[in-house]
């Protein structure tokens, strides 16, 4: 349970090593934090960033979690349940970015990134979404990206994939509503993070922990979607717009 | 037969809600409807005037309580009243004060049930003299998790009973209460105010003068600074006998009809209208308005006792952050602790709108009843205040390194570890509770919030 200040005891990032899951998870953190759990595929890589958390003396447990497989996720969250109580906050933050135009022509590649990134976070989400509607309280955290805003030809898979997470992490909110639980849409930009290391910067290029301190000030305030930063809201309501032609042709990295 | 509806629930300072299936139901029906209980338990709530998380049970049954203070019992010549769980003091003053009776207790608002004082064994003006609401309870039946009644009392299963006075719900659902009455000769309060210019002076005051008055309160400019830290209005009274009251009044000494004179419309601009400076202009003021001395004063019961009750639903003037309640009690000895206290609020510069201060006399033998010997600081603060929440937790430090403790009824920020200080027979209750419902029947937010039923 949130306390008055919208401080929770329990938050569980789906994505376990996701910089900006871990960014928002920081900015979370307060005297009442009690667990975070890190669901990951990498346990290894989950219990190296646990040590930094525990620095911050709060409990963590990494647990075994793969995107991929979905057929686990409910047996997963069950058991986060029942080890941890309510979770007060998920983040749902695993996801991939693919190779560009060159997933795009790869079957096998472009199926594969479709399945983590929409098919795997619809099947958590979902898995989340039943235990927050089941103790009546708790938010969900969904990263979307702007990249789903318009989807672009440089990533156009990628930009599928998160258009789609974003409609339906929308309805997902609106089908809670009067359940107690919320659904909090983050859409970043360009943010500076292992997932671009060494691609060049988009404009309005951002970092893990602006984006946190965006959602985190969304949550507190109950909004329903964020953008990060926050002028990308006007500048894709510009861009929606742009005819194809000159659309293919900006130079938006 | 009983219907369910899905309801958000939040405590009355409008912070950390939940949403539950909430149901009104009658006490006889309680055995069938706890058998639609789920996983995620039951608790009874009543008028939802506790500030936190309470009274609220997410994604569980909560059920309100039925009934009504007309169906009471009074026993005039015992001095006392039965009656159901589901009244409020409201109803049972409106029965009992033109019958020459005043509940032993009552808290700044009437707008509690019966079941609710006991459950946060509720405390008043009087403590000092009268001990908390549960001294006061002769009898009272609780309907367990099983199905069954109990009727618990200093004499029949004394652990229970006692546990379940102050025990916020958790150990069944009261259904009925017998209660000591005070019988009284008016419905006015002889009342004297005093002045008084920085804390020290308060201290000195109140432990002085305490003892000749069965009420005494104190109300705090916590938004006063330097020399004036601590500046303050004495509030001390008596109900007044016959022989005190002017012609006019003592035509009908017993008349009492308290009125809600004003309610906050549902809509108030999303930040609230209580900020610094509306707050701080409000202490000015009631500081002022105050006189240097005033002795003897003739005041009716719902101004000496509830003048908040008198705007109805107040705390939406706190907008959309809604308010946070803080209350401790810190020991005779740690006037020191006190002060750091008022000054670390004064200095954060969280706006208090009313912050009082009381002192509690002996405490009774629950083992989660908040009051023991020593000060207690009750104050509101807006919800959306920056940096609030790392206020408190600091606040929390000092108060139970001086050995004081929180109050659970006014509770929506803290942690289980601070419970377990300023608890220390909390594991006594748990092996209460466990014997009493050991599958975990009864539930709260603040229960699974403060892990109250875990070890």
């Amino acid at each position: 349970m949130d306390n008055a200040f919208g401080q929770p005891q329990t938050i569980l990032l789906l994505g376990g090593t996701s910089d900006i899951g871990l960014a928002i998870v920081r900015a979370l953190l307060s005297p009442v934090t009690r667990t975070v759990v890190l669901a990951c595929r990498d346990r290894g890589r989950g219990e190296q960033v646990a040590v930094s958390l525990r620095d911050a003396g709060v409990q963590v447990d990494v647990v075994h979690f793969d995107g991929a497989d979905t057929e686990t996720h409910e047996t997963v969250l069950s058991e986060v349940i029942a080890t941890h109580g309510d979770i007060d906050v998920a983040i749902l933050a695993f996801g991939q970015l693919g190779e560009g135009e060159a997933t795009g022509r790869d079957v096998a590649a472009a199926v594969h990134l479709a399945h983590v990134n929409f098919t795997g976070a619809v099947s958590a989400s979902v898995a989340t979404a039943n235990q927050l509607r089941r103790q009546g309280h708790g938010a969900l955290v969904v990263l979307s990206s702007v990249a789903g805003e318009r989807v672009r030809k440089a990533n156009f898979v990628y930009g599928a994939t998160k258009a789609g997470l974003d409609g339906f992490a929308q309805g997902l909110g609106d089908s809670l509503v009067g359940s107690g639980a919320k659904v909090l849409v983050v859409r970043p930009g360009f943010v500076h993070s292992a997932m671009t290391r060494g691609l060049p910067a988009a404009p309005f290029a951002t970092t893990p922990d602006k984006v946190a301190e965006i959602a985190v000030a969304g949550l507190r305030s109950g909004r329903r979607t964020v953008w990060a930063p926050g002028i990308l809201r006007y500048v894709f309501m510009v861009l929606r717009h742009v005819p194809g032609p000159i659309w293919r042709r900006l130079p938006l990295g | 037969m009983f219907t369910v509806s899905r309801s958000s629930l939040t405590g009355w300072g409008r912070t950390n809600p939940s949403v539950a299936d909430v149901a009104d139901v009658l006490a006889g029906e309680l055995p069938s409807v706890l058998k639609e209980a789920g996983p995620r338990g039951v608790l009874v709530r009543g008028l939802g005037r506790s500030y936190g998380d309470a009274a609220q049970n997410g994604g569980g049954l909560v059920l309100r309580l039925l009934g009504s203070a007309t169906d009471a019992v009074l026993d005039r010549d015992a001095g006392t009243v039965r009656v159901g769980a589901g009244a409020s003091l409201d109803e049972l003053l409106r029965i009992l004060v033109p019958r020459g009776f005043f509940v032993p207790v009552t808290p700044g608002t009437r707008f509690v049930t019966i079941g609710g004082a006991i459950a946060s064994d509720i405390h008043g003006k009087n403590h000092h003299v009268e001990g908390s609401f549960g001294n006061h309870v002769v009898r009272l039946s609780l309907q367990r998790a099983d199905g069954s009644v109990a009727e618990l009392s200093r004499h029949d299963d004394p652990e229970l009973f006692w546990a379940t006075i102050g025990g916020m719900g958790l150990t069944g659902i009261v259904v009925d209460a017998t209660l000591r009455l005070l019988p009284i000769q008016s419905s006015r309060m002889a009342v004297d105010t005093h002045r008084i210019t920085d804390l020290e002076a308060l201290f000195a005051t109140m432990a002085e003068g305490d003892e000749h008055h069965r009420y005494s309160v104190a109300w705090i400019d916590l938004n006063a600074k330097g020399r004036q830290l601590g500046r303050s209005v004495l509030s001390r009274g008596d109900h007044a006998r016959a022989d005190q009251l002017p012609a006019s009044v003592a035509v009908h000494p017993l008349a009492y009809g308290p009125k809600q004179l004003v309610a906050v419309p549902p809509i108030v601009p999303r930040p609230g209208v209580l900020n610094h400076a509306s707050i701080a202009a409000f202490n000015e003021f009631w500081f002022r308005k105050a006189p240097r001395q005033r002795l003897g004063e003739l005041q009716t019961i719902s101004s000496f006792f509830h003048p908040l009750d008198m705007v109805g639903s107040w705390p939406r003037f706190y907008g959309r952050p809604g308010l946070v309640q803080y209350q401790f009690v810190v020991p005779f000895g740690q006037e020191g602790t006190m002060r750091r206290v008022v000054e670390r609020i004064s200095a954060s510069g969280a706006a208090s709108f009313l912050a009082v201060l009381k002192r509690f006399g002996a405490g009774n033998d629950a083992p989660l009843s908040f009051p023991q010997p020593g000060w207690t600081l009750a104050l509101d603060m807006p919800g959306g205040t920056t940096g609030l929440g790392e206020l408190l937790h600091g606040l929390d430090t000092l108060v139970l390194d001086a050995g004081g403790r929180n109050y659970f009824a006014k509770d929506a920020h803290t942690v289980p570890e601070t419970i377990r200080r300023g608890y220390p027979r909390l594991a006594e209750w748990q092996a209460v509770r466990r014997r009493a419902d050991p599958l975990g029947m009864w539930q709260s937010d603040l229960g699974r919030r403060l892990r109250l039923a875990d070890d």
